[in-house]
């Protein structure tokens, strides 16, 4: 059975189509890269399949380990492992950031019959996935996001990744903004991440995050539509070609 | 010689009454149920005041000739009718003096609870703080009732003389019937430090008036929580009176509306002629979660110096929905993040209280009331 199965998924968002039809099947373990021009409905997947309700699902359906995850709220979809890596991480002031990803890891351990872990074993925790993101301990006492630099939003967004260790992770154009330096500490991240049970879907604009996160398949998205899919040689290609001639295919 | 002033702030009440919502200080706020209530109440109860002993610190009766330098000379009864029915009518105020140099560790708790059994009630607290040169002390007024309708008409005034360091924490939980009014009256010597956190939660009808005046040099800070309700009505009315140069007051109220209840803000600050370098600022933040409440708010600034920095701002708001969904896309629930931000809006307030058992209370307090309300 495979972990995710969107089947000829279209969604507006006031009332306006941006989905037109997407397929897409995605196992355990694969690493799937989105990519496509902008306003091409990549980041609309992305939202949808996080449960924002800004856009409406008009038809099709999304199976997520075998179950219908258009139907699940988006605190159970986080719960049942599904988790986003925004593009624009939200701040909230008043809030830590250790307080709220304990809350948060909380909410999912209860989800799976857990109990709350306790205050040394989660800091235990967090100080080891921090490290790996190379994140200075004293963003876990500052709010959330809340003054944070755009590098380090980024890369909050993928260290609450790995504190949370979902089943299926959707990194929203993650590269957007980020310098060199940043940008391969993020993929460092991410990589350290892949596993045989644990899948990717990477959503980018942009071919260079692809040399540091290496997909296993690459799908063109054009005016919401998949309009070519393919290995990792794929993004090679449309960093040569650009999108021009994919848009036609799409009509 | 009190019972002189009495006599005035009675003449004084006779003469104007009860105000009415054509005086511009009381616009948004219809005492007519307050009226009424004190017409029919029989027994004006006296107040229960359970002050502790404390080393360095001196409380008495009001009755005592020691007070008659600083009674009634500060909270006005000839401009607050409230004010002047509390200076008629008090039954026993207390009097409480920090000892020159005294650093009181201990905060000095003041119960004041009022309770209407059958008939209404009213009662006219009243305390007088002298804090003595270089003294340093905190005091906390716990206002609570046992149900049913009454009016506390409380009134407190602080004077704090140079150098003096004072932390003042009134938590109100009145009963849901109750009518609540104060007015606390901050008198400030040179460079003294006052701090005033007013944290409401309670009473159908609540009126607060904190009114500072600062010498030379003074810090003041005026914080203020108020989460309302229902039909719940709540009114703050704030003057800072720069009167000398070179001080600087902070102010920071946050309000939190529920249901269809409503709420006041009217901050003034008067920057006097000669109050050169005064530093002011003052902050009205409000989060309405509810398209019933209704808030007003109002800064009102009067400034005759011209070397000054006043700065003032106020925001109504509601839940950040892209903050919602956030907390929600990493597993945490509507209602609890709902909580969450709530919490996160009122706890730059809840952070500055250095009482550590009145800020657990106050945590459960926001909680309790949150969660009471929920649909």
């Amino acid at each position: 059975m495979s972990l995710l199965e969107i089947k000829n998924l279209h969604a507006t968002v006031a009332g306006r189509e941006i989905l037109k039809g997407i397929d897409l099947t995605i196992n355990a373990g694969e690493v799937h890269a989105i990519m496509g021009p902008n306003g091409s409905g990549k980041s609309t997947l992305a939202q949808v399949l996080s449960g924002r309700d800004l856009y409406q699902v008009t038809a099709g359906e999304v199976v997520y380990d075998g179950k219908d995850l258009l139907e699940m709220s988006p605190e159970d979809r986080a719960r049942e492992g599904i988790f986003m890596a925004f593009q624009y991480p939200v701040e909230i002031p008043g809030v830590s950031n250790l307080y709220f990803l304990k809350a948060a890891l909380n909410a999912v351990r209860k989800h799976q019959g857990l109990s709350d872990l306790d205050a040394m074993d989660f800091l235990a925790l967090v100080k080891e996935r921090m490290a790996l993101m190379e994140m200075d301990q004293s963003l876990l006492n500052r709010a959330v996001n809340t003054g944070f630099s755009g590098g380090e939003k980024k890369r909050n967004e993928i260290f609450q990744m790995a504190v949370l260790e979902p089943k299926l992770a959707i990194l929203d154009e993650t590269d957007s903004g980020l310098d060199i330096d940043a940008l391969k500490i993020v993929a460092n991240g991410v990589n350290a991440l892949r596993s045989p049970a644990r899948a990717m879907i990477v959503v980018t604009h942009y071919q260079r995050l692809l040399n540091y996160i290496v997909p296993d398949y690459v799908h063109v998205l054009a005016e919401g539509r998949i309009v070519k899919s393919g290995g990792k040689e794929l993004a090679l290609e449309l960093e040569e070609s650009g999108y021009v001639g994919l848009e036609g295919e799409a009509a | 010689m009190i019972e002189k002033i009495r006599e005035e702030a009675r003449r004084r009440f006779a003469d104007v009454g009860f105000p009415t919502t054509h005086e511009e200080d009381w616009r948004f706020t219809s005492v007519a149920a307050i009226s009424k209530l004190v017409a029919q109440a029989l027994v004006p109860a006296a107040p229960a005041l359970l002050p502790a002993q404390i080393p360095g610190v001196q409380i008495s009766r009001l009755s005592e000739s020691a007070v008659e330098p600083y009674l009634a000379r500060y909270a006005n009864y000839q401009t607050n009718p409230f004010v002047a029915l509390n200076t008629a009518n008090f039954a026993d105020g207390l009097f409480i003096r920090i000892a020159k140099g005294a650093v009181v560790e201990e905060p000095i708790e003041l119960i004041i609870q009022s309770a209407a059994n059958g008939h209404p009630t009213v009662s006219h607290p009243r305390i007088l703080v002298v804090a003595e040169p270089n003294s340093q002390a905190t005091i906390v007024e716990r206002y609570a009732g046992n149900g049913g309708a009454y009016l506390t008409n409380s009134v407190t005034e602080i004077v704090a003389a140079d150098h003096a360091v004072i932390d003042h924490y009134k938590l109100q939980t009145e009963s849901a019937h109750a009518f609540h009014v104060s007015t606390l009256q901050i008198q400030l010597g040179r460079d003294a430090n006052f701090r005033s956190h007013s944290l409401a939660f309670g009473g159908a009808l609540v009126r607060n008036d904190v009114n500072a005046v600062l010498s030379e040099g003074c810090e003041c800070t005026l914080n203020g929580l108020y989460l309302v309700n229902g039909g719940q009505h709540i009114d703050n009315h704030t003057t800072i009176d720069h009167a000398k140069p070179h001080a600087a007051s902070h102010e920071l109220y946050k309000g939190i509306l529920e249901g269809h209840s409503t709420a006041v803000f009217n901050g003034k600050i008067l920057v006097r002629k000669d109050a050169q370098k005064t530093d002011a600022k003052q902050t009205n933040k409000n989060l309405v979660l509810s398209e019933d409440a209704v808030i007003n708010t109002k800064p009102e600034l009067q400034i005759l110096a011209d070397d000054v920095r006043c700065t003032h701002g106020a925001t109504i708001g509601q839940l950040d929905k892209e903050a919602i969904f956030y907390l929600q896309s990493r597993g945490i629930g509507l209602a609890d993040a709902r909580d969450l931000l709530i919490y996160a809006f009122a706890r730059d307030i809840v952070d500055r209280i250095k009482v550590a058992s009145l800020r657990d209370q106050l945590e459960k307090l926001l909680l309790e009331k949150l969660h009471g309300t929920r649909p």
